[in-house]
């Protein structure tokens, strides 16, 4: 059996993805070293195309593509991976109370948990931020809230799973207090499911983030890939890559964290991969 | 099917909540910050709701009045905000049957494929197409739809619902919505084909190794009927519960397809409400679309009873 | 009794099957020979990993390809090369010429189709029976297997009937077209042993009638003493001996099958009460706890399931309990009860005169070193993330014993029950199965308890290694001077451990008393039926009484 670095990193969606992600994470980085200025300031003339000027031309505005994506990594992936880790923070506690305490308790947290997945979730975030009134914390918030969900279930059906073994009755009986027992035998052991669970919400963030940005709810101020679309879709005649330059962006971008996400499932469960 | 009644309930609770949330006076949001109601019904609307009592009463008040249907008037479509979901419910309506239609019985039979011709060329030709299709931003998609079939080859309209200025009756008006209807619907329809297509392949290749299909192949059952008899009915099972999850996600996803498409349904009733700053409209339209995840759910469970003898009636 | 037929049902011939490139064997069967007369049970016995399995389903082509997959030999089957048919020849030959009985019949089973239909089936494939007539051949075959009401069980899926009743059910289908040789692979091994012994009984009583070869794979010697008419023992993959039942079970050849043989525990109880009853370390008294039928939160409504009612039992000091049922007779729940991981409804539960029950976690927390547990899963027992040393120190640990201190007693308990004490900084994934229960062991140990809880501590394990766990376990309990709380399903193992025994159906005691009591002369029907039901009890009690090396007591020598 080969070990989980070589399943993981000798997997060609690993190798594929984590370059594209790394690509993008260098921008979102050093966006300012790289695309100096604000990318807001109108540089020339609108509608530029692409390989013309200033790299990816301009937009209607006479704004700088290629600075527009470059700052755009920066804000989508600040926060889409923000809102994942408030998810997966608010997840994780409430996956793991339900599930270790079960009962009452699991009942109303999972009834709870239940219903923020079966009412609509993207209309719901739509509603928050709407009245939130569209900033970035608000654009976290209204992520988080709809992420959280599937975190708790994933950790509790770990968290319920574990807690049936053997080890941790093991714990109880040694006399190790519930705490301990939570944080030391059974959270850790309920860690790979989280960490497949995060990584591919990210990639669902991104997509929300976009999705709000171009419904114009993005944070105002802050450059967005979805923001960018939004603003370009009025001269879909005239000038398509506004729109098709920023879409491609995004759907690599999220194509990969989602290739890496499934890869690094498979590389943690290897006898489902080998079906 | 029980647990609808506690759903829609927390909806009205949530509801309140988020109005408690806006800024502002609650008679002000509940007349539309922008809609200019008179002072004389701001002042109605402070004893209706109770907005001089305690919170607990006002959320009294309010949840008494949803569920007698009077969801608030809204002044900016001077007309009461029921009326407007009703009008809107049809587009939305046939918009998500449509998607529902053709993502399922595309992404089923997408999926089955797949995984009968698991590791060869075909598979990965699907697997890869729906791995794409899962990663694309739905409003961009309908864009380029646009762009692609509208705007270069001028095959479909690019936007509502019907060709209003052409008076068309019986089956050509039948005929003119369904041309308006299929970018729309393969724009909505394109992310859950493929969630639908991806877990269809799974399932199925799960079932593949189960103890029961090494039974039916110990019996001399060709592959062929292994598959239609016993394991495609199996496989659907997991794909129906992620069909009744993902209803809620398609009327969300339904808000940037109709505002692309301006298609006239809730979604693109809940676009314009956002930029009048209507949040009772916007609190309607929010209710209205869980209780349509609420039926669509109840029917999913009747499905899985009919589909799963293991499930009894609750 | 029966000499091997002289034409064969079935011949392999140097079958290997090789496995993938990353396991740790290169070959799940190596350069095996076997022959299956007509008419006759030929059982292949061997421990896990042994390949017995494998070798089964490579008759039938049915390995999970395409990593395991047949590289040499032949199976010769009416003078046909099974393994050089094409796909159509091979499917006329399944389920009518060869068929096949699997261990789990829930999962074998399809969840979604009557158990009519999937009978129906066998004939709806290879026969041009019409509808009626295929029906009434499956109402037959019901009769056959003796199923309860075959009109209404035609009709019902398979999680509506019992396990018996889907193993019953298995065995009609594999019936259904007279085929000249039946598979059977480890068929009871997840039944009850009452339900074992019928449906035993049933294939034996099948395979008479209708003169069908079996080839019955299993890993019990007791089930193969009721069973074969031929032996045949595996190991890794090779053919260790093969010959008739009585010659492998009285006098066997190899030392492997010798060892296999003497590892099976005796029905002949071990050890023998003293006459005086000790003073009792544990009293429970009315003890009952019931699952469901609370009306919960949301209006949850499920059925009250009394798992133990009104239970008392005593565990004399020094002395050892066997609590003996099937399962869902609730005699986990009455350990888990005694122990604190659940809390019993009423009741009481005295540990050295001490009330433990009803005891909040902080009060209980100092009483936690006078009461352990060895449980039954090696796999689960031992968190994967922590070290040997850190599992085995946890109770003392907490019991406020300096970490240092708790290692070096971790590595002496580890000499104790036989590891090397350089164990301590090892993960238990580098352990075997019977290695990690003996580390479940030293735990339970560590805190230097009064009373070990030991819940089913064998049963997963190999017999060979079950035995020394069960002898390292009655060594411990004599040299420390343990009480011991033994919850077993085998009535083979309680008689190697315990001098005292509780029979436990349906959550109440029926029977107790010394185990050679009751051996010897069971009084509660359901205690003789459970007797009755241990496979290879005549060869247990009697023929093998010459082989076994226990003290025989005086009172069940008859």
């Amino acid at each position: 059996m080969k070990s989980f670095q070589q399943r993981f990193f000798g997997d060609i969606r690993v190798i594929a993805g984590l370059s594209w992600l790394l690509f993008v994470l260098v921008f979102a980085v050093f966006a300012p070293f790289l695309a100096p200025g604000d990318p807001f300031a109108i540089v020339d003339k609108p509608f530029i195309k692409p390989f013309e000027g200033y790299g990816l031309g301009t937009d209607s505005l006479g704004r700088n593509l290629y600075g527009g994506l470059a700052h755009g990594a920066r804000a989508t992936l600040f926060i889409a991976v923000l809102g994942t880790v408030a998810a997966a923070a608010f997840g994780t506690l409430v996956g793991a109370v339900a599930g270790f305490y079960g009962g009452v308790i699991d009942a109303c947290l999972m009834r709870i948990t239940e219903f923020f997945q079966t009412i609509p979730s993207f209309l719901f975030a739509i509603v928050l931020v709407a009245i939130l009134s569209p900033s970035v914390p608000s654009v976290v918030i209204a992520i988080a809230t709809v992420s959280w969900p599937p975190i708790a279930r994933v950790v509790r059906g770990e968290v319920l799973s574990v807690k049936q073994r053997e080890y941790v009755l093991a714990a109880v009986i040694a006399g190790q207090k519930d705490l301990s027992i939570l944080v030391q035998q059974v959270l850790p052991n309920t860690l790979s499911p989280l960490i497949v669970t995060s990584s591919l919400l990210v990639a669902t963030a991104i997509l929300v983030e976009s999705a709000l940005s171009f419904l114009g709810l993005g944070a105002p101020n802050v450059m967005s890939w979805g923001f960018m679309i939004g603003s370009g879709r009025q001269f879909l005649r005239d000038a398509w890559w506004l729109v098709t330059i920023p879409g491609v962006v995004i759907l690599v971008t999220v194509m990969s964290i989602n290739l890496v996400g499934e890869a690094l499932n498979d590389a943690l469960n290897p006898r489902l991969a080998a079906l | 099917m029980l647990q609808a009644v506690p759903v829609i309930i927390g909806v009205m609770v949530l509801c309140f909540l988020l109005l408690q949330l806006a800024p502002g006076d609650l008679a002000m949001v509940l007349a539309g910050e922008a809609g200019g109601a008179p002072p004389g019904f701001i002042e109605a609307l402070r004893t209706r709701y109770g907005l001089d009592q305690p919170v607990y009463v006002q959320l009294f008040y309010y949840m008494k009045n949803v569920l007698m249907l009077d969801l608030g008037f809204s002044f900016r479509h001077n007309q009461s905000v029921l009326s407007l979901l009703l009008g809107r419910l049809g587009p939305t309506l046939l918009l998500m049957g449509s998607t529902l239609f053709l993502s399922l019985a595309l992404g089923i039979i997408a999926g089955l494929l797949a995984s009968l011709w698991v590791g060869t060329w075909k598979d990965y030709v699907i697997s890869l197409t729906a791995i794409i299709a899962y990663a694309t931003p739905l409003f961009w998609v309908g864009l380029m739809l646009i762009l692609a079939f509208s705007i270069k080859l001028d095959l479909f309209p690019t936007s509502g619902m019907e060709d209003v200025v052409a008076f068309n009756e019986g089956f050509a008006r039948v005929a003119d919505i369904a041309h308006h209807l299929v970018l729309p619907s393969i724009t909505l329809s394109l992310f859950y084909l493929a969630l639908y297509a991806r877990l269809m392949r799974a399932t199925m290749l799960e079932q593949r190794g189960l103890d029961y299909v090494t039974t039916a192949r110990a019996k001399g059952v060709a592959e062929r009927q292994i598959t239609t008899r016993h394991m495609l009915r199996n496989a659907l099972l997991p794909v129906l519960t992620m069909a009744g999850v993902q209803v809620g996600g398609l009327l969300g996803g339904s808000v940037v397809v109709e505002s692309v498409f301006a298609w006239p349904g809730l979604g693109q009733l809940a676009f314009e409400a956002l930029f009048s700053r209507d949040f009772n409209l916007l609190l309607g339209i929010f209710f209205m679309s869980a209780c349509l995840v609420v039926v669509v759910n109840i029917v999913v469970d009747i499905l899985y009873v009919l589909l799963d003898p293991r499930i009894k009636v609750a | 009794m029966t000499t091997p037929a002289p034409v064969p049902a079935l011949v392999i011939e140097g079958l290997t099957v090789a496995l993938p490139s990353w396991s740790d064997r290169r070959h799940a069967v190596e350069d095996l020979t076997l022959e299956i007369a007509r008419n006759e049970i030929l059982c292949v016995v061997g421990e896990s990993g042994s390949g017995k399995s494998v070798m089964a389903k490579s008759i039938l082509r049915l390995l999970p390809g395409p990593h395991v997959r047949v590289t040499g030999g032949r199976i010769l089957f009416q003078g046909n090369d099974i393994l050089a048919l094409n796909d159509s020849a091979m499917r006329a030959l399944r389920g009518s010429a060869i068929s096949m009985i699997f261990q789990e019949p829930m999962t074998a089973l399809n969840p979604l189709m009557t158990v009519g239909r999937q009978t129906d089936e066998v004939f709806d494939v290879h026969t041009e029976l019409d509808a009626t007539a295929r029906r009434q051949r499956v109402m037959a075959l019901f009769e056959d297997v003796q199923l309860p009401e075959p009109e209404r069980l035609y009709n019902s899926y398979p999680h509506e009937l019992s396990g018996g009743q889907r193993q019953r059910v298995m065995i009609a289908m594999a019936l259904a077209l007279e085929p000249a040789l039946i598979i059977a692979d480890e068929p009871t091994t997840a039944l009850d042993v009452t339900t074992q012994a019928q449906i035993l009984r049933l294939l034996k009583d099948l395979q008479r009638r209708h003169g069908t070869a079996v080839l019955f794979i299993t890993h019990d010697f007791g089930v193969v003493s009721e069973i074969a008419d031929r032996v045949a023992v595996m190991r890794q993959g090779k053919l260790v001996e093969v010959g008739t039942v009585e010659g492998v079970l009285k006098s066997p050849q190899a030392d492997y099958t010798r060892a296999l043989v003497d590892a099976v525990p005796s029905l002949i109880p071990r050890h023998v009460a003293t006459a005086a009853a000790p003073d009792p370390i544990l009293q429970v008294d009315g003890l009952s706890k019931t699952y469901g039928g609370r009306s919960g939160l949301f209006g949850m409504r499920g059925r009250a399931v009394r798992a133990v009612d009104q239970i008392t039992l005593e565990v004399g000091r020094g002395r050892s309990l066997a609590v003996v049922g099937e399962s869902g007779s609730g005699k986990s729940t009455l350990a888990r009860c005694i122990i604190g991981l659940e809390t019993a409804d009423v009741g009481s539960v005295r540990l050295d005169g001490q009330t433990i029950s009803g005891l909040s976690r902080a009060e209980m927390r100092p009483l936690r070193q006078h009461i352990q547990m060895v449980f039954q899963d090696p796999f689960a027992s031992l968190n994967p993330r922590h070290k040997v040393g850190d599992i085995i120190a946890l109770g003392p640990v907490i019991q406020g014993v300096a970490k240092s201190a708790a290692w070096e007693e971790a590595r002496n308990l580890l000499r104790l029950v036989g590891l090397q004490p350089e164990a301590v900084d090892r993960y238990p994934h580098e352990f075997s199965g019977g290695q990690r229960q003996r580390i479940g062991i030293a735990r339970a140990l560590a805190v230097k308890p009064k009373l070990i809880i030991a819940d089913e501590p064998v049963s997963a394990l190999d017999v060979s290694v079950q035995k020394q766990v069960l002898e390292l376990l009655d060594d411990l309990r004599l040299k420390l001077g343990l009480s011991m709380l033994f919850i077993t399903h085998d009535l083979r193992v309680a008689a190697h451990v315990c001098e005292d025994v509780v029979v436990m159906s349906n959550g109440v005691i029926v029977e107790r008393g010394p185990t050679a009591e009751i051996f010897a002369s069971p009084k509660h029907q359901y205690t003789k039926a459970l007797l009755d039901a241990v496979p290879g009890k005549s060869w247990l009690g009697g023929a093998r009484g010459a082989t076994a090396d226990f003290s025989i007591s005086p009172a069940v020598a008859n």
